[in-house]
């Protein structure tokens, strides 16, 4: 695949297109807009997480002026529809799949139960009031414990709650075992936070009866796959649906999956003959939206007595929920089959048990399942070190995969056998240079000190990020009349800067200039499939077929230029916008009387590894547990970079998040089932004076050697090894007191509770 | 003095005398967007933390999703679309395209009013200064490095000396 | 998250605010910044809101030798921008720099703080610390209200429901005064998991004399500490001296659990606040 394309604006830092109408306040996001004479929904959600429906009785909403209609799960049938699983869609999962509305049983807080149409949403809003509910309520499943007891079953046909389980297997690790020098045995546990991006989600949908086409505002991430699972929830054609993406405001995996609002929100249009809009609030997301991480990992390493890791085993429970939503298989397999990351662990038996609670249901959030299995196995490496009393950096560079190793396939997962391997990488490099750009000499005496109060503490930690996630991508590109094209794309934007990374790549390969590209992208009416955003795959694969594309619309130009200058398409030469020939030329515009279409397809059954090396250097206030970040880098390699700023600028959001996951984001609920983290003000985010101190570094060692452009999936990388990384450092500046944090958030209150209880162990 | 459920309200939005009829539960920020329509302000917690929605009232930045409309009676307004040209970028926001100081582009009205507040205020705001005023803006895309960087360097636009 | 169905006035008058106060299930609305997130929630539906906004008078910090008087209406950001404090109760010019963030602190009041009565706020602190007291009228009248009697519990005053307050009334600080305040907060402007606000004179002999420590996000509501006080006067305020003061405080609350911290913790956090407190007093 020689395609590569020649070279001015990929790798520029280029300013992006979206930015113009950003900062100017017209952007438009889904609640921005609105169709005349629509209604507003808003949706009845479960004050109880696990209980029976008795009675729902909507007449005294419906009797308020301004409601137009109440729905409930009785308008869809003896059954309303329940949503299929996007990922790893095995059978044995069918029994927990969501329904749209509660059915029979309500088993989370903000379960929807129905939906009010209102003339306005204050007005829907003052309804919900008047709706009775009656719920017969059942004892709560929320934590492992009480999902393992069994006294209280969410799916009673199944029998318990244990969804499923997840084997990640390679070599033999019980001879492994048997063989070892040393055995760590321990248990952590990630807490369950969120994805919360800042514009909450919404939709706008138009059902036309005369031509029985719905159009649905607010699509992102994967129409394509929302829209197949919408038109057979509503029993319709696919090519009956079209679904729009307007601008999105942060999606980390958890938007753009199919919830239940977007199927009750297609079918309330059709239901009232009108559009109907819905606007998500905050508080409903903190309760609806995809919940993520939740785990507990129970894990063995075994070593031999020179550092080197001879094998993993262990049993991780994972807290999935209510329901089986579209993604919620990947963080829990991702855990048991990344556990081992960079390092070269031959022997691996990993295990993950998903569990049903009455909690709200789980998906994927930034670096699924891979921040929790770097969290465990950093902190089981610096463990390691301390036991075999070896340096913490030399321990590292003794099991990190070498570049001889590669291609170096990881643990493969059952059921839904996902075999994998490590593409390419200096690891080795990055490492150190990860280290000397930290200053780790000079900061290595900084370790355990004592300074105005506050115990310093360094560690380093290192990390692959997955990528490029298949089957396929499309593009569609167009040269229109005027000399412009427009590129049609199936990937789709959440904020990432794709208009100008994918225009980038257009210009390049097609050596036209910046600005005369239009990109459209993520709805269904751009190009016949599409498979969106999630994975770190929206470069690579959206970019290679761009490429792809590129050459065969080159191809094409050649052609129609042949025709008009009367010589054969190989004698036609393409640059500067202009068809040549000889003497003779023709600029792009007008080139055709009609523009000049191709479509393209780029396929990848190989995923992408970036990979890189992060170090933290913090201080503990034992009076309070406070612990400060002084210093936070991260060097990632990521084979080819499009746009620095715009990589350079999702390495820092990434490692920020990384560090709320670490420090601050908690969703807490009560013995009930309560959710008591209902508002911005109880989940707490970081903000712009928490965490001023951090670096990032790209480099473009080793390209990937599966794609035309040689990127490799990045943009999730900086998150993964955070949590591991600063419990480390907490542990080094405590060490005198023995101070091994196994558990996240890492919030003062924890820390100090670890400290105190250091203290009285001592005594 | 007669206690009203509805209004009708007369400011002035972005320099232009506007009116509508609200009623008195409607807030600041949803009568400018849905009834002025000026969808630049943004809503992303409604409860007063994430900062989105804020405007500049009378001078002074302030949440627009913790006032209501009527207290708007009679005042004076400034959104993000009073704070932009279709020419240019002003020197604000073309300092945050230069730094990427936005990736999805939600949290960023609430940016550039509460910046632009505070180096009319104080040009000569430093780091941490600007960091402490921010603190009250959510942004989960960034991580605010860049942001802060594009506000301290905006800085010479609002007649800052230097430091 | 559409605030449930409102009347709104904004008298021009106190006589006609107290007389709307007293014709229904009616709320003031000073700043807006705390009764605007709970009516988003619906944890608040009053029939009808009296905005405080244009009667006249209640805006002013007045510094003379009573001390300084704090209009009702009076915003966290004029006490900021207010150079006469540092000098006139510098206690509360630091402890208002902690109260939540730049544009909330451009609208929140302080009559608004201190009527609502969180228990982890900074203002009701400074207010039980300096002993302050806070004017009210109401139908049946004006009155003053000392701080101690004032605040009852988390989110409960002794206000009427017709009553308002106009002026909270900080007595006059000596030259020479030793203070310090701290506070512990999850990030930028949250509300304190817990905070001390702390003051003493020195009598002759260079002893502490006349201690006010008054503690906040520990208890159902602020207040002094009495043990801690009694440690610290009639001593040199040595670390000894702290270290025992601090035990002290730690000793007399007793502090709640919630979803941020663990009670034991707060009890701790108080101890170490204390002595941090005191340490910058005694610098
Ligand atoms: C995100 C966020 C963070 C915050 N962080 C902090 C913090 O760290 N520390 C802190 O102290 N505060 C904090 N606050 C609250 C803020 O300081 C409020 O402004 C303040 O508590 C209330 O003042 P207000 O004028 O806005 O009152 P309002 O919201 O107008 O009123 C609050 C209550 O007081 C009553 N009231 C108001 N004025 C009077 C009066 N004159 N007489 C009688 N009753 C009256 C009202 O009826 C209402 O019950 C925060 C708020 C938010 C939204
Ligand atoms: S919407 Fe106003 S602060 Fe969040
Ligand atoms: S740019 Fe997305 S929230 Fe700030």
């Amino acid at each position: 695949m020689n395609t590569r394309p020649g070279n001015s604006l990929i790798g520029s830092p280029v300013e992006r297109v979206e930015d113009l109408r950003f900062l100017r306040g017209k952007g438009t996001y889904v609640s921005d807009f609105s169709l005349p004479n629509q209604l507003h929904a808003v949706i009845l959600r479960s004050p109880e997480a696990h209980g029976v429906i008795r009675r729902i009785d909507t007449s005294r909403a419906r009797a308020l002026p301004g409601v137009h209609a109440v729905i409930t799960a009785a308008d869809f049938g003896a059954r309303p529809p329940h949503i299929p699983l996007r990922l790893q869609p095995l059978p044995e999962l069918a029994p927990f799949h969501q329904p749209v509305l509660a059915f029979e049983k309500v088993r989370y807080v903000g379960e929807p139960l129905a939906v009010v149409l209102a003339d306005t949403a204050s007005i829907a809003e003052d309804a919900l009031e008047l709706i009775d509910v009656e719920i017969a309520a059942l004892p709560a499943v929320t934590d492992r414990a009480s999902a393992e007891r069994g006294d209280s079953i969410l799916f009673e046909p199944h029998g318990s709650n244990r969804a499923l389980v997840w084997t990640a297997t390679r070599g033999d690790a019980e001879a492994a075992f048997v063989k070892a020098d040393v055995v760590l045995k321990e248990r952590f546990h990630i807490q369950r936070h969120a994805a919360m991006f800042m514009e909450p989600r919404g939709f706008v949908a138009d059902w036309n009866a005369e031509t029985q086409r719905l159009k649905v505002w607010g699509a992102a991430k994967v129409a394509w796959t929302n829209r197949r699972i919408l038109a057979t929830a509503m029993g319709l054609e696919e090519t009956a649906i079209d679904m729009v993406e307007l601008d999105v405001g942060g999606g980390f995996g958890s938007r753009g999956e199919f919830y239940p609002e977007d199927f009750l929100i297609p079918a309330a249009a059709r239901i009232a003959g009108r559009p109907v809009k819905w606007s998500e609030d905050r508080r409903e997301h903190l309760m609806c939206a995809n919940h993520a991480r939740d785990i507990e990992i129970n894990v063995e390493m075994a070593l031999a007595k020179d550092g080197r890791i001879l094998g993993l085993r262990g049993m991780c429970y994972s807290d999935n929920g209510a329901y089986l939503r579209t993604n919620g298989s990947v963080g829990p397999r991702n855990v048991a089959q990344f556990m081992s990351g960079p390092y070269k662990i031959e022997n691996i038996h990993l295990q993950t048990t998903m569990l049903t609670t009455n909690k709200t249901p789980s998906g994927t959030y930034r670096g699924p399942g891979r921040f929790e299995t770097d969290f465990a196995r950093e902190r089981l490496i610096d463990l390691a070190a301390k036991k075999l009393g070896m340096d913490r950096a030399e321990i590292r560079r003794k099991n990190l995969v070498a570049d001889a190793d590669m291609p170096y396939p990881l643990a493969t997962i059952q059921p839904f056998e996902s075999v994998t391997e490590l593409d390419s990488g200096d690891y080795h490099a990055v490492f150190d240079r990860c280290l000397k750009e930290f200053g780790w000499d000079e900061k290595s005496a900084l370790q355990g000190k004592l300074i105005d109060g506050r115990y310093h503490g360094i560690a380093v930690g290192s990390f692959i990020e997955g990528g490029a996630a298949g089957p396929k991508e499309d593009a569609r590109l167009a040269l229109e009349t005027d000399g412009s094209l427009t590129v049609h794309l199936g990937s789709s934007a959440v904020g990432q800067g794709l208009e100008t990374i994918m225009a980038q790549i257009a210009a390049d390969s097609m050596e036209m200039s910046f600005d005369r590209i239009r990109v459209l992208h993520g709805s269904t009416t751009h190009v016949t499939e599409g498979y969106g955003s999630y994975h770190s795959r929206s470069t690579v694969m959206g970019g290679s077929a761009i490429l792809l594309a590129a050459e065969k619309l080159k191809d094409k130009i050649r052609e129609c230029a042949a025709a008009r200058l009367g010589c054969s398409k190989d004698d036609v030469t393409i640059d500067a916008e202009t068809v040549r020939f000889k003497t003779t030329s023709l600029t792009f515009a007008g080139l055709g009387a009609e523009p000049i279409e191709v479509e393209a397809t780029f396929y990848n059954k190989k995923y992408t590894y970036a990979y890189g090396t992060q170090a933290a250097h913090v201080s503990v206030d034992v009076g309070t547990g406070h612990v400060r970040v002084h210093d936070y880098l991260s060097v990632e390699d990521v084979g080819r970079m499009i746009n620095p700023l715009t990589l350079h600028g999702q390495a820092i959001g990434s490692i920020v998040q990384g560090l709320g996951g670490t420090f601050l984001e908690h969703l807490v609920y009560d013995a009930n089932g309560q959710i008591l983290t209902g508002s911005l003000a109880d989940y707490l985010m970081p903000t712009a004076s928490d965490f001023p101190n951090i670096r990032s570094i790209t480099l473009e060692l080793k390209p990937s050697p599966n794609n035309p452009l040689g990127a490799k999936g990045a943009g999730e990388g900086g998150i993964i090894p955070v949590g591991g990384i600063i419990a480390n450092a907490v542990a080094n500046a405590l060490s005198h007191l023995g101070v091994e944090p196994m558990e996240l958030p890492l919030s003062p209150p924890r820390v100090w509770a670890l400290i105190d209880a250091a203290r009285r162990a001592k005594r | 003095m007669i206690a009203v459920t509805t209004m009708k309200i007369e400011f002035e939005v972005n320099g232009k005398a506007v009116s509508a009829d609200v009623e008195a539960r409607t807030t600041l920020a949803d009568c400018l967007r849905y009834d002025i329509g000026l969808t630049g302000t943004h809503v992303g917690c409604e409860h007063g933390v994430c900062g989105a929605c804020t405007v500049i009232v009378n001078g002074a930045a302030a949440r627009s999703c913790l006032m209501l409309a009527v207290q708007a009676d009679g005042e004076k307004v400034t959104t993000v679309e009073g704070l932009s040209n279709d020419e240019a970028l002003t020197p604000l926001q073309a300092s945050f395209r230069k730094h990427h100081a936005l990736q999805c582009g939600f949290c960023t009205p609430g940016m550039i009013t509460t910046a632009h507040a505070l180096l009319t205020h104080e040009p000569n705001a430093d780091e941490e200064r600007v960091r402490d005023v921010l603190s009250g803006n959510l942004c989960r895309c960034t991580g605010y490095i860049s942001i802060v960087e594009a506000v301290l360097d905006a800085r010479v636009a609002y007649g800052s000396k230097g430091e | 998250m559409k605030l449930a169905p409102i009347r709104y006035a904004a008298p021009a008058t106190m006589d006609e605010a107290i007389a709307l106060l007293g014709s229904c299930d009616a709320k003031v609305m000073s700043g807006g910044q705390s009764l605007m997130p709970i009516m988003a929630f619906r944890l608040a539906t009053p029939e009808l809101i009296v905005d405080l906004k244009k009667i006249p008078g209640l805006d002013q910090i007045v510094i003379d030798d009573q001390g300084v008087r704090l209009g009702a209406k009076v915003r966290w950001c004029d006490i900021e921008s207010d150079g006469r404090l540092a000098q006139a109760n510098p206690l509360l010019a630091e402890a208002i720099k902690h109260v939540a963030h730049y544009q909330i602190r451009n609208r929140g009041t302080v009559g608004g703080s201190v009527a609502h009565a969180d228990p982890a706020s900074e203002m009701p602190a400074i207010a039980a610390c300096c002993e302050a007291v806070i004017s009210v009228i109401g139908s049946k009248g004006a009155r003053k209200i000392k701080a101690v009697d004032f605040f009852i519990s988390a989110l409960q005053t002794s206000l009427e429901a017709d009553e308002v307050i106009t002026e909270v009334l900080l007595p006059a600080w000596p030259a020479g005064r030793r203070w310090g305040f701290q506070e512990f907060a999850r990030r930028r402007g949250d509300f304190a998991l817990a905070g001390i606000a702390a003051f003493y004179d020195l009598d002759g002999q260079g002893c502490a004399a006349n201690a006010h420590i008054a503690v906040f996000g520990a208890s159902d509501r602020q207040h002094r500490l009495p043990g801690a006080e009694a440690a610290l006067n009639g001593r040199p305020v040595t670390p000894e001296t702290i270290a025992a003061a601090a035990s002290a405080a730690s000793a007399e609350v007793d502090p709640p659990s919630d979803i941020h911290a663990p009670g034991e913790y707060r009890r701790a956090l108080v101890e170490t606040l204390t002595e941090r407190a005191l340490a910058h007093a005694a610098k």
